[in-house]
């Protein structure tokens, strides 16, 4: 294992997020404020409590999530298309890294860029609403977990990506009605039979209710089956991965 | 001398059926210089990014110092350094931190002395905090082959160091390859520029349609090569050869008043002294007396357009 290579990549895509800190962290706390004030205080203040949870704390969960797995995927897939857009991949291509030890360097730094973002978020939310976090280590173990999956899943989006309005495609088209339908603004038991039924196919269901079950306890589905959703995600990612590298699809001819 | 990079019957297809290097080998040796020379589309681009396993072969064989590149390859590649021909930087980062990245993601640990030294022998330790996007483009193929450089190769792929380059980087980019040359480093460079070749190669081969039609010392190929001409230039104008002079391989240029004669530097008897001598009896009088030899870019040109002859 080439763990210099793996650091030196690493490094070179946190410097990117350095360099341009101000937008990476301004941009999700004033969007998360923002939801805050409408969904928290504008429209929450008509809701009475979800399962237990104000309304306000009920959806801090779902926006951390919702935040982490755009950043994620957004972060990861920028950060290999890049190289891919402008040419610095031949430099990686040549060097004497495996696809392993290049997806830990992207993915790594991804994860990562994403874990701070949703921990800021988890910080800002304390101004607005007063959380217990029942089970902290297992919200920190999905929290990552979440990273690392969606890193991985934006990782492969970037390889595929052939312009900048494919980098955009899914996430816009496929990852937001997705978290958006995954229950980070209301608990899946107030949707009508037939709806509930649906959104048992959508992954991210699984995720955010795992996730509000390390902070209130409260779940939409067993915190096993949560694990064993984002676990299935994960592995289906890293099959991708090994495979695009194996092959050499859209990077090396 | 030993070998440093052994390229063996190396084919590459691909998906449409094109065939881009057609059973390529050629052997060479640790400290020289090569050139390999070919018109646009030869194949020399991708030689060398089958070698620095950007492309991967179709079948053939490639080892670094002893090092499969595809079986070995992280031994392989930790000994390469590639410049590529187009200029790929990260626009928004500091010219010593993508040095800095370079030497990392081969493999070696930070050493700033190693990367000042670098950074030092390009002139570019004045730059060395400037973003790349700040710099002019002399300076970006610079920093191309300073991030080559970063982890220490032994052996160095520099792919046309010097196109689109103006004349007074071109000869610094040949100084640099010198240096380099003292350091023991092993260049092979692509060019399509006969004067690259002839200024700085040990050897020169010669690629075209993805195959290697020639690989030779430059100075043996230009002394093997080299036709000389001497052009008898006369003070009176004439239609014909003359008859006493039809022994000589001779042709008219210069509208009857210049005589040519073709010869082999290598034959043990040019013939200049005779000719000259038949040339006052046929009762010329001659004017001035010049002669020329062919460059590599003739000796190029005649290799491409005839593939099969036997050069």
């Amino acid at each position: 294992m080439n763990w210099t290579a793996i650091r030196a990549i690493y490094l070179f895509e946190m410097a990117r997020f350095f360099r341009t800190i101000a937008q990476s962290l301004i941009s999700p706390v004033l969007s998360t404020s923002l939801y805050f004030v409408v969904f928290g205080a504008a429209i929450g203040s008509r809701i009475d409590e979800v399962e237990g949870v104000s309304y306000g704390a009920f959806i801090v969960p779902g926006l951390i999530m919702l935040t982490v797995m755009t950043q994620g995927i957004s972060n990861a897939s920028f950060g290999i298309y890049f190289p891919k857009f402008i040419g610095t991949i031949y430099e990686l291509l040549s060097a004497p890294v495996n696809f392993l030890e290049i997806v830990m360097g992207y993915v790594g730094a991804a994860a990562t860029k994403a874990l701070f973002i949703g921990i800021i978020i988890l910080v800002t939310s304390f101004f607005f609403v007063d959380i217990q976090i029942q089970n902290p280590a297992a919200m920190i173990a999905f929290l990552i977990l979440t990273c690392i999956s969606f890193a991985l899943f934006g990782f492969i989006i970037g390889i595929w990506a052939g312009n900048f309005e494919q980098l955009q495609l899914v996430p816009l088209l496929i990852v937001t009605p997705l978290v958006f339908l995954g229950g980070s603004f209301y608990s899946i038991s107030m949707l009508p039979p037939v709806w509930q039924t649906i959104s048992m196919f959508n992954p991210v269901v699984y995720l955010i209710s795992g996730f509000r079950w390390a902070f209130f306890g409260v779940e939409d589905v067993p915190i096993v089956t949560s694990l064993l959703a984002i676990g299935l995600f994960t592995s289906l990612c890293l099959g991708a991965v090994w495979w695009i590298f194996k092959t050499g699809w859209r990077i090396r001819q | 001398m030993s070998t440093i990079l052994s390229i063996q019957n190396l084919r590459k297809s691909y998906a449409g059926g094109f065939e881009a290097l057609k059973g390529v080998s050629l052997d060479i040796e640790e400290g020289e210089i090569i050139a390999l020379l070919g018109p646009n589309g030869a194949g020399k681009t991708t030689l060398i990014s089958t070698v620095c396993g950007i492309t991967m072969p179709t079948s053939g064989t490639v080892t670094v110092a002893g090092f499969d590149t595809l079986n070995d390859f992280r031994e392989a590649r930790r000994l390469i350094g590639l410049v590529p021909q187009e200029i790929a930087l990260e626009p928004f980062e500091k010219v010593i931190n993508t040095v800095r990245f370079s030497r990392g993601l081969f493999g070696k640990g930070r050493k700033d002395s190693a990367v000042e030294d670098i950074l030092k022998r390009l002139s570019l330790w004045d730059k060395r905090d400037n973003q790349i996007r700040e710099l002019s483009g002399g300076m970006k193929r610079r920093v191309l082959i300073a991030k080559a450089l970063a982890h220490e190769p032994r052996v160095l792929f520099l792919d046309e160091p010097t196109a689109g380059v103006d004349v007074e980087l071109r000869k610094d980019m040949w100084e640099i390859v010198e240096q380099l040359r003292a350091d023991g480093v092993t260049t092979i460079l692509t060019t399509h520029y006969i004067e690259e070749a002839e200024a700085i190669a040990d050897r020169v081969g010669v690629i075209s349609k993805g195959e290697i039609l020639l690989v030779e010392d430059k100075d043996k190929l230009m002394a093997r090569m080299g036709k000389k001409q001497l052009d008898v230039q006369l003070t009176t104008q004439i239609d014909t050869v003359p008859e006493a002079l039809a022994a000589y391989d001779l042709t008219l240029s210069d509208e009857g008043w210049t005589l040519v004669y073709s010869y082999d530097v290598n034959a043990e008897r040019t013939g200049i002294t005779m000719l000259l001598n038949d040339v006052q009896k046929a009762g010329l009088q001659l004017k001035d007396v010049v002669t020329r030899q062919s460059s590599l870019e003739d000796i190029f040109v005649s290799l491409v357009n005839q593939p099969e002859g036997n050069a």
